[in-house]
């Protein structure tokens, strides 16, 4: 047994010295996120220095300065941090589950149903009526969503229903197609009957995603429901990394598939939900973020949920500063810029993990 | 006191009866080889002993009813491994080792000493301890069903599940594998796999259970299951039998007619 100790002592030195690399890479990147924070405060078309953006956020009231910088660029930059975060968790999170590293958090149908929420708010002038209308009503189809998605995949939760041969994850994707066509489909209705042009124009261009002329009581509607689903999913972290070993196995360890399942599919609805009801459908950052990340992290889906949330801040609020940068004076969405990113970076990914791996 | 008890196990799989009622013991000390041709109920029958699927009759781990076992307690009495070798994720040997070792601690805390030096030993077990550092998913099929049987073995429960944790090994890996379910047996600790090799099951095994259609046809020592008459009627083939200082030996040798 001696010998065995020794080598008990070795690999705790070296989990040691991987749980300090990995603090190391949080901290690096909540530094990027930091600094990145900081550049969606100083950036934008009014043309304060930085000294004195900074400065007007403190100062007193009613100088316009001090309006820009709290009532619009703040707002701008606390969404872009608290949105790209839980876009990164919940990405995360679901490719954790699934043991797919091409699951996004639009996959379980949320996005769309959230977008159909609001367009039916748009659609029915609701939205014009008071101003919580339109994220109230996203958040409501985010749910409807998650019941609809759960009931269809339901039935192994309760009693003694079982592990199926990998049922589960299958049932959850199909589930989430589902509910996503169906939405796309009622929301191409709603454009369809749009009562005028510029109805019509409002939808589309609220489903490109934005977060410019967001307001604090936008932050104040989604910031509660952000990290509701971030609590959610950092309850996940062991089920999902006994799940690398399988459903199977991960039920025979202490994980209960059912409520790892219900805490995934409510945590992504909520945060996700929450972040499309103020932005609109901001693609590819749920994508890339986890799969950035995944080999700096030794591929632990515990690991990867904390990383790819301080990544996906990062790297929204780097498309968000990008977008203002670009075109300061035409209004270039974000969701338009993530996905013109995304999409020839992610065949890159795809590509290099082609050549690199098995 | 059993480590597991089943009586009257009966499960239904898609419409079919998997399971008819079967009642098996596993004591500690013992290894106990589950055998049976394909679609016999061996995997049903680990999977409904834990109650990862639904079953009726008596289960019953280390003399408490499953039912009144919390997850966690369950995992601390008893370790699966599962027939699909799955690895979702390229994380290191040592990693996916230490998975086996969630039910010790608390949601959240990092591994202690005692977790790494189970670890180290169920990797020192099944030769992977040189592979440690590397992916799992990089390894062959043979490595990556050990690093998994080491994984179980890692969660040091008094008794050990597996289901054809032979399959894919190397002859020596196969006979090092079956010495380790004896050194367990020997530490007062109980196997139960499931076994299509007749060979290991005949010269490793303390008590043998057959299985064919659901049912338990033959249980007992190695020679008394292993008869050219249950061979001929359950798997349909002929084998040489022979005995040597090391046991039973047993060969299947062509279709029976």
């Amino acid at each position: 047994m001696g010998a065995r100790d020794v080598d008990g002592a070795i690999w705790q030195a070296v989990a040691v010295t991987a749980s300090r690399r990995h603090g190391l890479l949080l901290g690096g990147l909540a530094a990027l996120t930091a600094l990145l924070f900081g550049a969606s405060l100083l950036v934008g078309p009014a043309g304060y220095g930085p000294g004195e953006a900074l400065a007007a956020l403190w100062r007193g009231e009613g100088q316009a300065a001090t309006l820009v910088m709290r009532e619009i660029r703040l707002p701008r930059a606390i969404l872009g941090l608290m949105i790209g975060a839980t876009l990164g968790v919940s990405g995360a999170a679901l490719q954790g589950y699934l043991r797919n590293p091409l699951a996004e958090p639009g996959l379980i149908g949320v996005s769309a149903s959230a977008s159909l929420g609001a367009v039916v708010a748009i659609h029915t002038g609701l939205a014009a009526a008071f101003a919580l209308a339109l994220p109230l009503a996203a958040l409501g189809g985010a749910l409807v969503a998650v019941l609809a998605v759960q009931a269809m995949a339901g039935g192994f939760g309760a009693g003694g229903g079982g592990v199926g041969r990998g049922g589960g994850a299958l049932t959850l994707i199909l589930a989430g197609v589902a509910v996503t066509a169906l939405a796309g489909a009622l929301t191409s209705l709603a454009l369809n009957f749009s009562p005028n042009p510029f109805a019509a124009l409002e939808i589309v261009f609220w489903m490109l995603g934005s977060l410019a002329d967001r307001s604090m009581l936008h932050v104040q509607l989604a910031a509660p429901f952000m990290l509701a689903g971030w609590l959610m999913l950092a309850r996940l972290g062991r089920a999902l990394d006994a799940l690398t070993l399988g459903e199977e196995a991960a039920a025979s360890l202490d994980v209960s598939l059912a409520r790892t399942r219900w805490l995934l599919v409510l945590g992504v609805a909520t945060g996700v939900g929450a972040a499309t009801a103020v932005a609109g459908a901001i693609g590819f950052i749920g994508l890339v973020a986890p799969h950035l990340l995944r080999p700096l992290v030794g591929a632990q889906p515990s690991r990867l949920m904390l990383a790819s949330g301080l990544g996906g801040a990062a790297l929204l609020l780097a498309a968000d500063v990008a977008a203002r940068l670009v075109s300061p004076h035409d209004d270039l969405k974000l969701g338009v810029l993530t996905a013109l990113i995304g999409a020839p970076f992610f065949l890159w990914l795809i590509a290099r993990t082609r050549r690199g791996l098995t | 006191m059993s480590l597991l008890a089943l009586r009257d196990l009966r499960a239904t799989l898609g419409g079919v009866e998997a399971l008819r009622g079967v009642s098996l013991r596993v004591a500690p000390g013992e290894v106990v080889g589950l055998i049976g041709p394909n679609g016999a109920g061996k995997s049903t029958l680990l999977r409904a002993a834990l109650g990862l699927i639904g079953a009726q009759g008596s289960r019953s781990l280390g003399g408490d009813p499953l039912e009144r076992l919390s997850p966690r307690d369950r995992a601390l009495r008893a370790a699966f491994l599962p027939q699909e070798r799955e690895i979702g994720w390229p994380v290191s040997v040592a990693a996916l080792v230490g998975l086996g070792r969630a039910p010790h601690r608390a949601p959240g805390a990092p591994m202690r000493a005692a977790d790494h030096a189970a670890v180290a030993e169920a990797m020192a077990r099944m030769d992977v301890a040189r592979f440690a550092g590397r992916p799992a998913t990089q390894l062959s099929g043979g490595e990556r069903a050990r690093a998994l049987m080491a994984r179980a073995l890692a969660q040091g429960a008094p008794l050990l599940m597996a289901d054809e944790p032979a399959a894919g090994l190397d002859p020596a890996h196969q006979i090092a594998l079956m010495a380790t379910f004896r050194a367990l047996a020997g530490e007062g600790r109980g196997v139960l796999a499931s076994l299509h090799e007749l060979g290991l099951a005949a010269r490793w095994c303390d008590r043998l259970a057959l299985l064919d259609g659901g049912l338990l046809i033959a249980e007992g020592p190695p020679e008394a299951v292993l008869t050219p008459e249950l061979l001929a009627r359950v798997y349909g083939v002929t084998a040489h039998f022979a005995r040597d200082d090391g046991g039973l030996v047993v060969a299947p040798r062509d279709l029976a007619r």
